[in-house]
């Protein structure tokens, strides 16, 4: 059926901020799905909040909403619009949610908007798990077992019947916080008791459990034709009871025999015409009883999922577009496949090789919350590997998670090995590895942790090989031996830690015998037809289906895995590189091993190599396609930490000399730098011992910040007041970098931070973006809100920091992107840190000037100058833009929400309006904190911060909020004469705070950490806010934002504005002024 | 062990040796189906070839005792990327190196099975030899010039039944989810053997059929003899046109009784039907082939399994129609007489290995009998 001709304008809803659970897929199949409906000629509006993504960019769609994604908004947006239809499939949850919410709003009626790729009734189907379940029987299939208590009484009865253990899931909380797995009757009643008490409609499911039964996934896509077809199948390593997304997972499936394949592919047709899924990709979990083969069904997902992206790039089938072409009614034989270009998308893939998913945690971060997995997704990113065998891509995989340990070297304690394989956590793979080296058998392995033996005795023939090669030498290892080794996957850098050699000699004694990888293509047809699309990997193996071209061409190092601290916004520096390059006539070839990305479409760059971002293995794909040039500047920490190692293996990096960024990184060097520019800096010093660390801290004086070197997201930073907490943080942080020293600073209190991202082609400079902080310095900046004018600066510190900027990227001779980080103390502007690369805040800032910064500086890399851009000395800014992060405490029990020096959240919004205060809001309101516009405000405030008490209170009061505080700064608010309510600490009596707080007599909550005294107290009341979403300020600085903005949003309503508008308004304000 | 297969335009691959330490010449081409190793060991349309799995790890379920297609595996030898020593599955009786030792299959692994792919696809199928005790290039060579081509090649007549027999009625029912309307009405089928897949029989038997299973080179009036309500057609190796004893008795058939008839059960029937069957490069052998079924406009997934196909020029329009097309290379899957009941598909709805997508030929077929 040809394409759908009575809808022209298509709403797309995106999935904002990027959080645990729903990450950069969703800007994969986003992306790819605006591109996929513009080529087809409609006219596409997307809303999105997260502007770090390629989908918001201006030229993806035609009309672009960085506005909250709530009802309110996008009824407005749709109001304003009036789009024939809505695709609601692309955004992950959130999108489908809120679809749901507008059509059972009647929105969706009232503007006669359809909703495309899913209808109403089947998302309600699969995403409620009752109707789910009883769809399934109508066809005839099993599900666990379950049933729904209200509460204790019904749960009680409930068990008689379900049995243990159970899987206990609360209704409706946060990212499906506060359930878990219960094995006894106490458990049970813990656990069910706390999620009635977290479900807002006290209502928890009860499900009969099937724990450590085999978890598969299929990929399955159907057309207005009723066509069908499984994208892919994937296994999950770990059994059921971890969540798939904290499960290492394998495609395709291994352990299956085509009849049972077969049984689960007639069901998974089956669910998806049940569910009613008419169009598009939905994503179907299974469970296998690996006794008889009993099947089950978990879950139904009726949209594009993590999985999805996954089986996209594992295939080469690109589900989401494909997707968003069958909701405007193409069938999938109208479709060709890309790859093949002669065959079409209504078929199955088929792989000739395996794919490794491989998740990362960030457990580090969030010390408080136990390491362990359930089933509630924790991982913040993941890995994908493909090679020909399961442990060549599984090793591969390991590599490339930049676990900043060397393989083999992790610190496994032998007395808790078995704890660490019974119950499911993070490290569970290397331990896995080392109780097989360490002689325990696999088929007790398999019965305590339920993996299937065939997974286990993979790993076993690594463990062996590995002890075999341990046991040798370099000098002593037969050439046959060595290529056994590289074929199971082995890097140079593993060899060598077993042979007792370096890296270097390995490889060079590879390069001697001619043991070098060669690349496959990934086809979808397991080369049955010629692939047209270069996309690959590498193996050793005989033949290489490379084929270099002689074309120019520009090699870009991505950024590997998400994590904290090192996300999205990097891999859209990487894709606008790719894309610069490619207008500019280059080949641009990829490199990169994270299956979420855009950067690892094989649409994104001319050619895209799925592999580690080791020395090792970018070595080699530089060697075969011999480029001009290679790009570290955009991937984040990941390639930069390479750069001078390929430097001196030849490779031609371009843009900021690798020397000039090491000199960055180089405290000595870079202090000398700033002392001969005359730039001010935190007095530091550096020790590599205790007593070096107390003699500089003494010296530089209390309290000081101290970090490793060479990280980050400001990983193990903390602010220290005194020897003691000194000497505690240099045991620990021996553990995080071993070779590299500790770095110690003062700390400037109240010190505004500033953060500035520049071009520069080594002569000039231009100015993109001066960002002021919300919160004060000393909480990570990507933690912190910032604001686009930055305005509460002085005149004078704006030039001094515009004067330092342009000295710094000269100095430094950037070519290219450059942050610096500065704190403005008592007028005296410092600089914190300089970054010669591309920065988390270069989308935004583009976003904001319409200026695309990362392009620009790829073209500056590439020789150009950059008075060919029309560029003036500093970008302006038009209305005001607010970045605001978002955080994943939800996740972790028991982690307090307080801010750091030490980054914590996973993403960011923007706000963008007329007004610092309206900006703010939205910005708030996308980040998930809604602040209310009138109500009861409860606030505690430390000693440092009463200064500013009286300022804040009377706001409040003037606009009508009620005062509640605890005694000491009730008093306080009194004597100022605001009218305050008085109320019991935790500790005090009841009810206290948190009882307030848990009736809803609270409505917004300013809490600045008080010291280790209370830490109780406040750590009850911050959680307590989170449970029940009550915006919880934690800092003075964001408290006098907030108060802005509730000003703003009583005096008139918020509206919306595509980006395009805002671009064109400041086009047309740039031409007048 | 070492292992060497040899194609006959002199590429050489050398991998470890599995299985039956011997040798074995044949036609060497690739299947790309991610699952059923077994059911393809044991589909007696491999006879004359040596098979390359492109999934690069196989063995990984073992082998059982329920996922056969036939008495005994059929083809020559097996190539794989790499064998499984440790499988894994509850049903598993057996690893699949033991398996391919003791029915004298010789295997080779450790290759570049997807560089040989590809030199298939570009070359096309062609003969090779695949030894375990010997890696002589020159001795190799003459074996492999020595071994017969697939053109005009009988080999349906090689592993056909010798005797006729009764299709064993407890056949095990592996389609779950398949709306079916198992028959209540009992029929009484023919099915010619050519090579015949024990999934199609327990498929025919599932909708209600009792099947007399005869070998390829019964007469037509043998067959009528036996008072059948349908006919069906296997599946089989070898070239179809070799086949000619058969075409002639299908020529007397058609039109006295339904027929239905798959793979090489297909090429029979349109050779029977005037037309013209020719090799294809390198065939279609895996699970994910799309196929178009033209009257309903609806897409099937199917298990294919073929070197030759039927020519389109060949068919007379006026009397043959063209059900099903291939979707890849847009070759004919399936054709339908315009007035008798006869039809025939080139693919295998029986599946296994494979989708169920197409099960409803069985049906087709069903009705065809019941409304004779
Ligand atoms: N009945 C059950 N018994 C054991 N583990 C389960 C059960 N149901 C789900 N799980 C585990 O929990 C994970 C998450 O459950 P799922 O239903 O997929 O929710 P989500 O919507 O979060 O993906 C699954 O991946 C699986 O490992
Ligand atoms: N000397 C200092 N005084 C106050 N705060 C600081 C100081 N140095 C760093 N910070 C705070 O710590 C955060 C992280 O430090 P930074 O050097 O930027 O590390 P990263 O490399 O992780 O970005 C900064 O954003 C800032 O808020
Ligand atoms: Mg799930
Ligand atoms: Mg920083």
């Amino acid at each position: 059926m040809p394409k759908r001709e009575d809808i022209s304008k298509i709403l797309i809803i995106g999935s904002g901020p990027i959080v645990i659970g729903q990450a950069c897929e969703f800007d994969y199949s986003g992306t790819q799905a605006c591109k996929a409906l513009r080529e087809e000629g409609y006219e596409i509006v997307l809303v999105n909040s997260n502007p770090a993504t390629v989908m918001t960019d201006p030229e993806v769609a035609d009309r672009t909403y960085l506005e909250p994604l709530t009802f309110e908004f996008v009824s407005q947006v749709i109001d304003r619009e009036k789009p024939d239809a809505l695709l609601p499939t692309v955004g992950g949850q959130t999108a489908l949610n809120l679809a749901v919410e507008l059509a059972e709003g009647g929105v969706l009626e009232k503007n006669n908007v359809e909703m495309i790729g899913a209808k109403l009734m089947s998302v309600k189907v699969a995403e409620d798990r009752l109707l789910f379940k009883e769809a399934m029987k109508e066809i005839g299939l099993a599900t666990p077992e379950s049933a729904v208590a209200e509460n204790m009484r019904d749960a009680e009865r409930v068990i008689e019947r379900i049995g243990f253990p159970a899987v206990i899931r609360p209704s409706f909380t946060l990212g499906g916080s506060g359930g878990g797995i219960a094995y006894n009757s106490e458990e049970y009643l813990e656990i069910v008791a706390r999620g009635l008490d977290l479900s807002p409609v006290h209502q928890v499911l009860v499900e009969q459990s099937v724990l450590g039964w085999k978890e598969f996934e299929l990929e399955v896509m159907r057309d207005v034709r009723d066509n069908v077809v499984i994208i892919c199948s994937i296994e999950n390593f770990d059994p059921m009871g971890v969540h798939t997304g904290d499960s290492i997972t394998v495609a395709p499936a291994q352990t299956l025999t085509d009849r049972e394949y077969q049984r689960m592919r007639d069901a998974a047709v089956a669910v998806i015409r049940k569910v009613g899924v008419e169009t598009g990709g939905s994503n179907i979990q299974f469970a296998v009883n690996p006794e008889n083969g009993e099947l089950v069904v978990i879950e139904m997902n009726p949209r594009v999922s993590r999985s999805s992206a996954l089986a996209s790039k594992a295939t080469g089938f690109p589900i989401a577009k494909i997707a968003a072409k069958l909701a405007v009614g193409y069938t999938l034989d109208e479709i060709p496949n890309d790859i093949t270009r002669k065959t079409p998308a209504s078929f199955e893939p088929m792989l000739d090789y395996v794919v490794v998913k491989i998740p990362k945690w960030a457990f580090e971060k969030f010390r408080e919350a136990e390491p362990l997995l359930g089933t509630q997704m924790k991982s913040v990113g993941e890995v994908m590997a493909i090679g020909r065998t399961f442990k060549e891509a599984l090793l591969k995989g390991i590599r490339s998670l930049e676990t900043g340990k060397d393989p083999g070297s992790e610190f496994i304690d032998p007395e808790r090995v078995r704890y660490h394989l019974v119950t499911p956590n993070p490290d569970r793979l290397p331990n896995l590895l080392y109780a097989l080296s360490n002689g325990m058998d696999v088929e007790e392995i398999t019965r305590i942790t339920g993996m299937d033996p065939w997974f286990i005795n993979e790993l076993a023939e690594i463990a062996a090989l590995a002890r075999e090669l341990g046991s040798g030498t370099l000098g002593g290892l037969s050439p046959d031996k060595l290529l056994e080794a590289k074929r199971c996957g082995f890097s140079d850098d593993r060899l060598a830690g077993l042979l007792g050699s370096d890296a270097s000699a390995v490889s060079d004694r590879r390069r001697e015998l001619g043991i070098r990888p060669v690349y496959k293509r990934v086809d979808t047809c397991a080369a049955e037809f010629e692939s047209f699309t270069p996309y690959f990997y590498s193996t050793y193996e005989e033949e290489d289906e490379a084929a270099p071209t002689d074309r120019r061409k520009i090699i870009i190092l991505g950024s590997g895995p998400n994590r904290i601290g090192q996300g999205i916004e990097f891999d859209y520096c990487c894709c606008h590189a790719s894309f610069a390059l490619k207008e500019a006539g280059f080949e641009t070839i990829m490199l990169n091993c994270n299956p979420e990305t855009v950067s690892t479409d094989y649409d994104t760059s001319d050619r895209l190599y799925f592999e580690p971002l080791t020395l090792e293995d970018v070595l080699h794909v530089v060697e075969v396609e011999k480029p001009e040039g290679v790009i570290v500047q955009f991937g984040g920490q990941t390639p930069l930490n390479l750069a001078l190692e390929l430097q001196s293996a030849g490779v031609p990096i371009i843009g900021t000399s690798p020397q000039s960024i090491d000199l960055a990184e180089d405290r000595k060097r870079f202090g000398r730098l700033l002392s001969d520019l005359g730039i001010p800096q935190p007095p530091n010093g550096t020790a590599v011992t205790s007593e070096q660390a107390r003699a500089a801290a003494e010296e530089i004086g209390y309290p000081v910040l101290v970090r490793p070197s060479y990280v980050l997201g400001g990983r193990a930073m903390v602010i220290v007041y005194d020897d003691r907490a000194l000497d505690d943080y240099m045991k620990e942080a021996v553990e995080v970098s071993r070779k590299r020293p500790i770095l110690i600073d003062r700390f400037l209190e109240d010190a505004m931070e500033i953060d500035v991202d520049a071009l520069c082609d080594s002569e000039r400079v231009v100015i993109g973006g001066i960002m002021q902080h919300i919160e004060e310095a000393g909480i990570h900046s990507g933690d912190s809100s910032c604001v686009l004018p930055a305005e509460r600066l002085s005149d004078n510190s704006r030039d001094t920091i515009r004067r330092h900027t342009r000295d710094l990227a000269k100095d430094l001779d950037v070519v290219g992107l450059m942050n610096v980080q500065f704190a403005v103390q008592d007028e005296i502007v410092y600089v914190l840190e300089v970054n010669p690369r591309a920065s988390r805040t270069v989308p935004f800032v583009s976003k904001a000037t319409g200026v695309p910064l990362a392009k620009v500086a790829a073209r500056l890399m590439i020789g150009e100058p950059l008075s060919s851009f029309d560029l003036p000395e500093e970008l302006e800014i038009f209305h005001y833009f607010v970045k605001s992060p978002v955080f994943p405490f939800a996740r972790f029990p028991g982690v307090d929400t307080i801010l750091g020096p030490e980054m914590k959240s996973t993403g960011e919004v923007m706000g963008i309006d007329d007004t610092f205060g309206k900006a703010f809001i939205k910005a708030q309101i996308s980040a998930g904190t809604i602040l209310p516009r009138s109500g009861m405000a409860f606030l505690s405030v430390n000693e440092h911060d009463k200064r500013f008490l009286a300022e804040i209170g009377s706001a409040l009061r003037d606009m009508d909020f009620k005062i509640l505080a605890t005694s000491g700064t009730a008093d306080m608010l009194r004597n100022a004469g605001i009218e305050t309510e008085s109320v019991f600490k935790v500790n005090e009596g009841r009810p206290n705070i948190e009882d307030r707080i848990r009736s809803g007599d609270v409505d917004l909550v300013v809490n600045t950490p008080l010291g280790r005294e209370s830490h109780f107290d406040e750590k009850a009341i911050r959680r307590a806010a989170m449970q029940y979403r009550i915006p919880c300020i934690t800092t003075i600085s964001g408290a006098q934002a907030a108060v802005n903005g509730i000003r703003d949003l009583q005096r008139e309503s918020l509206t919306v504005r595509t980006l395009q508008e805002y671009h064109a308004e400041m086009k047309t304000a740039r031409a007048r002024s | 062990m070492k292992a060497t297969l040899l194609l006959e335009d002199g590429r050489v691959f050398r991998g470890s040796g599995h299985g039956f330490e011997g040798e074995a010449v044949g036609e060497v081409v690739f299947n790309t189906s991610m699952s059923g190793y077994q059911e393809i060991l044991t589909d007696p349309s491999y006879a004359g070839q040596i098979v390359t799995m492109t999934y690069p790890l196989i063995g990984n379920t073992g082998v059982n005792t329920e996922d056969v297609e036939s008495r005994r595996p059929f083809l020559e030898a097996f190539v794989v990327r790499r064998m499984s020593p440790h499988p894994s599955n509850w049903r598993m009786t057996e690893p699949l190196g033991d398996y391919l030792e003791r029915n004298r299959i010789p295997a080779i692994a450790d290759i570049d099975t997807r560089a040989l792919v590809r030199h298939i696809r570009t070359k096309g199928a062609m003969r090779a030899v695949l030894s375990l005790i010997d890696d002589d290039l020159e001795s190799l060579s003459a074996k492999v010039s020595g071994s017969p081509e697939m053109v005009g090649r009988d080999l349906a007549g090689a592993v056909t039944a010798k005797e006729a027999y009764e299709a064993p009625t407890d056949a095990v029912e592996f389609i779950e989810f398949a709306n079916l309307d198992a028959g209540k009405t009992r029929f009484r089928v023919v099915a010619y053997d050519f090579g015949i897949k024990t999934n199609i029989l327990r498929d025919l038997v599932h909708c209600g059929a009792d099947v007399r299973v005869v070998p390829a080179s019964t007469s037509a009036a043998d067959v009528l003899d036996l008072n059948p309500d349908g006919i069906f057609l296997s599946n089989g190796p070898g070239d179809p046109e070799a086949v000619d004893y058969a075409v002639g008795n299908i020529r007397k058939l058609i039109g006295s009784k339904p027929v239905f008839g798959i793979c090489l059960g297909h090429q029979i029937m349109a050779l029977a039907l005037g037309g013209r069957t020719f090799k294809l490069k390198y065939g279609h052998h895996g699970g994910n082939h799309p196929v178009m079924n033209v009257d309903t406009g609806r897409v099937e997934i199917t298990a294919q399994n073929h070197g030759f196909a039927v020519d389109p020029d060949s068919l007379d329009d006026e009397e043959v129609r063209i059900t099903h097309i291939n979707l890849n290379d847009q070759t004919i899957e399936g054709i339908e007489h315009r007035r008798l009941p006869a039809f025939s598909v080139q693919y295998h709805p029986e599946a296994s290995p494979g989708p169920h997508d197409s099960y409803y030929l069985f049906e087709k077929f069903f009705r065809l009998m019941r409304d004779a």
